[in-house]
């Protein structure tokens, strides 16, 4: 069987200006999504708050239950449903950290029992103080911002063999990151600034593949951020890990095309034009690219649909992640590395 | 052809060795090493406390105070009063004169660990500034979080906990795991007592009610005590102003349990060891008449008028205990009292029916995702397609063992981890077989279409794979829990997939190729 014909030839590079359109129009919306929003729509891992997950074992009305809960002062909880709406699990979510330390679930359950009649079963408890969530916030930002550039020194290293160059360079901004970040400065500043130098730096120092690379992950990682600020979807620890598997993952795909597009030029007559050579590369490894993919998100639909909820974001995430990681790999990674090339 | 190849050896081994490991989880056999279920599946406890160990110098700094007043009374020297400012120093003040030498002697014999600064001389006032050095201030705070731990380490394993993780993290936090607990509520109250018994005599010269209106007078607090009505149950608290001078506390405990007064109301009996049989005599035996508070967190739970010389070194601590309440308040003291006061920064509960269900659902999207998998390589690549779902299968096995032998914590996360690797082990497979009907495209026969797809693609495989590994490992490195358990599966995962792509996979198809007569590739 045969999903894309072997001798198929679609002018990817000529249509890259089309492509740029629609990443930059992506882009836009996801910025200015995470502008409105101010920010991701932070979960509790990383502004702190607890979260109630209650389970009942009849159908009981929303409106019930807040009043139980504002009976004890939590005016400003939010109570949702959770799941599938014959399962009647609810969860409950409020900034207030004051009372997590003496009895929380058994005065959430007194009371949810005397203003709805039935007695709910706890089924998870989660609070975080705020000074915490500023750490994984900090954490999560590092982990990203480690990831990126571990990965761009292995490509430049594989691809271009200049490890020691890459190497050095990586090296220079973890340490300015790392004293800097001692002077308290804000770690997104910190990362979004160390991010520009090191694009910045690929650039001056002809690392081509890198900068493709990173040029394609950072598409991935805002745009799968910006869906989750447009949906305003709970940005939590599981989306990170999310994020960063997208990271390592989406660049499979870039890989495949990198390691073809190298092979033919290698094996290129000198009359051969770049782009040309470019676009047969992406032609000659496109069902690689689909497929690889396919299989992957035969496996996601599976966990999005029956994984349950707790991982429906995760899950999600991971989708947005490998559909974005695809169209930029044949359609944002590749140009990218060719107009280096012509430097 | 020889039997045995290295190759076929190792697959075997490698196999097996998987095998061995993941069997005990299922059943019980050697080597008796289960894959341990995170907290998020088989329901538990993970909290992180914050010790408050600025309280644990505030202390120290109070307790050096006692001690250069007592010094200073022994040496016959006024002072003109000496507190503990907000930055934890000692501010004392003396006439100048007798007073001041008195005090500098005091000081250069007794306290030389105290940093003083320049005193300063106003109205024939000396005025001294007093703190603790730098040094020994980091110790205490060091020494209280080093102490927390042991103490709470003493408390969960007397309140019977199987295999509870307790550790330090980072300066002052410590991270508890305390997996299949029951009642999470009750083991949360008691790590997070502090635990602090002290006896202290009630001040009854003053008047309280002046004192909560006004300031209360120098050396008394006031506390409160909490007593309940017994018809209606309301609580009632009565305030009592006592004397901040410590007479005896907890540290002198030699047992603490719990015991019924004649209504069969529970209370807790304690008992000294013999230096605070001692002193407990001696208070007892100088306060006659007076009322010694027991209080309890800056609580307090009676006030007995002594009546007489008590010898012996027992006491009873009576309140409106249920059992529980008892029971675990007789366990915090037996193991001690915290040096400072702990806080709850971060708590995640889940509870075993969530667990149980988060099983479940992991799995059945595990068992489908796989299922859909399988199906598709079968339709898409024919025979190849069920080399490809056997090395599925055998990954799946591999990372089950890997778990096993490396004690790794299987989590929600990790699930969607091995689910995730189902998608991706494949992949190594569909990039060698594009490869091949590439190579058999240009008119190579099978088995050169095999061997050089193959050597081609392997390239490709490592460095797809090599990123998402480094990715994963930084989860690792960053991540807590679950994420962990992730990133455990993940790069476990990875791993298993590099070698059933590039080593077992190939096996087969050079074994399938050489007893195959016809040559040709159902691909």
């Amino acid at each position: 069987m045969q999903l894309i014909k072997s001798d198929i030839n679609i002018d990817f590079i000529g249509k890259h200006n089309i492509a740029y359109a629609l990443s930059i129009i992506l882009i836009l919306l996801s910025i200015g999504s995470l502008i409105i929003h101010k920010g991701p729509n932070y979960g509790i891992d990383f502004v702190g708050g607890t979260i109630i997950q209650i389970k009942f074992s009849e159908q009981v009305p929303v409106d019930k239950i807040r009043t139980g809960l504002s009976d004890i002062g939590f005016n400003d909880a939010s109570v949702q449903n959770f799941g599938h709406n014959q399962d009647n699990e609810f969860l409950i979510r409020t900034s207030n950290l004051a009372m997590t330390d003496k009895g929380l679930s058994q005065s959430i359950t007194d009371a949810v029992k005397a203003s709805t009649g039935i007695a709910p079963e706890i089924r998870r408890v989660e609070m975080v103080g705020p000074q915490v969530g500023k750490d994984l916030r900090n954490k999560a930002l590092l982990a990203i911002f480690y990831s990126l550039l571990f990965i761009t020194i292995y490509i430049s290293g594989r691809f271009e063999l200049k490890w020691i160059l890459s190497g050095v360079m990586a090296g220079s901004l973890m340490t300015a990151v790392y004293f800097l970040s001692v002077f308290n400065f804000s770690m997104a500043i910190l990362i979004t600034a160390a991010l520009v130098i090191t694009l910045a730096l690929f650039w001056i120092l002809r690392l081509k593949y890198a900068m493709g690379a990173i040029v394609a992950l950072l598409h991935d990682v805002l745009i799968t951020i910006g869906i989750f600020s447009i949906l305003n979807l709970d940005f939590s620890l599981p989306i990170i890990a999310a994020l960063l598997t997208i990271i390592g993952y989406s660049l499979n795909d870039t890989i495949i095309v990198f390691d073809r597009i190298r092979e033919n030029i290698k094996g290129a007559k000198t009359t051969d034009s770049l782009p040309l050579l470019f676009n047969k590369s992406i032609n000659e490894t496109l069902s690689r690219t689909i497929l690889t993919s396919v299989t992957t998100l035969v496996v996601l639909f599976a966990l999005y649909f029956l994984g349950g909820e707790i991982i429906h974001n995760f899950a999600f995430a991971m989708i947005i992640g490998i559909l974005i990681g695809t169209y930029s790999s044949i359609f944002v990674a590749s140009p990218i590395v060719l107009i280096a090339h012509k430097r | 052809m020889k039997p045995f190849t290295f190759k076929s050896v190792l697959n075997i081994g490698v196999i097996l060795a998987a095998i061995v490991f993941l069997l005990p989880t299922f059943f019980n056999c050697w080597p008796h090493k289960k894959i341990n279920l995170g907290l998020d599946l088989q329901g538990g406890m993970h909290l992180v406390l914050e010790v408050q160990n600025i309280k644990a110098v505030e202390a120290e700094v109070e307790r050096t105070i006692q001690e250069i007043k007592k010094q200073l009374r022994t040496e016959g020297v006024k002072h003109l009063g000496i507190s503990r400012l907000n930055d934890n120093s000692i501010l004392a003040k003396f006439a100048d004169g007798n007073d001041k030498s008195g005090f500098e002697t005091v000081l250069s014999k007794n306290f030389g660990n105290l940093v003083a600064h320049k005193p300063q001389i106003d109205n024939n006032i000396v005025s001294y500034k007093l703190a603790l050095s730098e040094e020994d201030t980091e110790n205490l705070k060091k020494m209280a979080t080093a102490q927390a731990l042991e103490t709470i380490r003493n408390r969960i394993d007397e309140f019977g906990v199987s295999e509870p993780d307790i550790r330090i993290q980072g300066k002052n936090r410590i991270l508890i795991q305390l997996p299949g607990i029951q009642d999470p509520e009750r083991a949360k109250d008691l790590i997070g007592k502090t635990a602090q018994l002290t006896f202290q005599l009630v001040d009854d010269d003053a008047d309280v009610n002046a004192a909560i209106n006004g300031t209360p007078p120098v050396g008394d607090e006031i506390l409160y005590q909490t007593k309940y009505n017994p018809g209606s149950g309301i609580p009632v608290k009565t305030a009592f102003l006592i004397n901040k001078r410590i007479l005896l506390d907890g540290s002198l405990l030699t047992n603490a349990r719990v015991e019924f007064d004649q209504f069969q109301q529970p209370q807790i009996g304690i008992e000294f060891n013999r230096k605070g049989a001692r002193v407990f005599d001696h208070i007892t035996g100088e306060n006659i008449h007076k009322r010694l508070a027991i209080v309890l967190d800056k609580t307090v739970y009676s006030a007995p008028v002594i009546q007489d010389r008590i010898a012996g070194g027992k006491a009873r601590i009576t309140g409106h205990f249920t059992l529980n309440e008892a029971k675990d308040l007789a366990i915090a003291l037996r193991a001690g009292s915290l040096p400072a006061p702990v806080k709850i920064i971060e708590e995640r509960t889940v509870g075993p029916t969530l667990g149980a269900d988060s099983i479940r659902t992991g799995l059945i999207s595990m068992v489908i995702g796989g299922f859909l998998v399988i199906l598709f390589m079968i339709i898409y690549y024919k025979n190849a397609g069920l080399i490809a779902d056997l090395a599925l299968i055998v990954n799946i096995i591999l990372i089950g063992g890997g778990l096993a032998a490396f004690q790794a914590t299987l989590t929600l996360p990790g699930i969607a981890g091995i689910i995730l690797t189902i998608g991706m082990a494949v992949d190594a497979n569909v990039i060698i077989y594009e490869r091949i009907r590439e190579e058999i495209r240009k008119g190579k026969t099978a088995l050169a279409a095999v061997h050089s797809g193959f050597d081609r693609a392997a390239l490709t495989i490592l460095d797809a794979n090599v990123t998402t590994l480094i990715a994963a490992l930084v989860l690792y490195q960053f991540g807590t829990g679950p994420i962990k358990g992730f990133a455990v599966t993940l790069c476990l995962g990875i791993v298993a997939s590099l070698f059933t792509a590039l080593v077992l996979s190939k096996s087969i198809f050079n074994f399938v190729l050489k007893n195959k007569p016809s040559k040709k590739l159902s691909i």
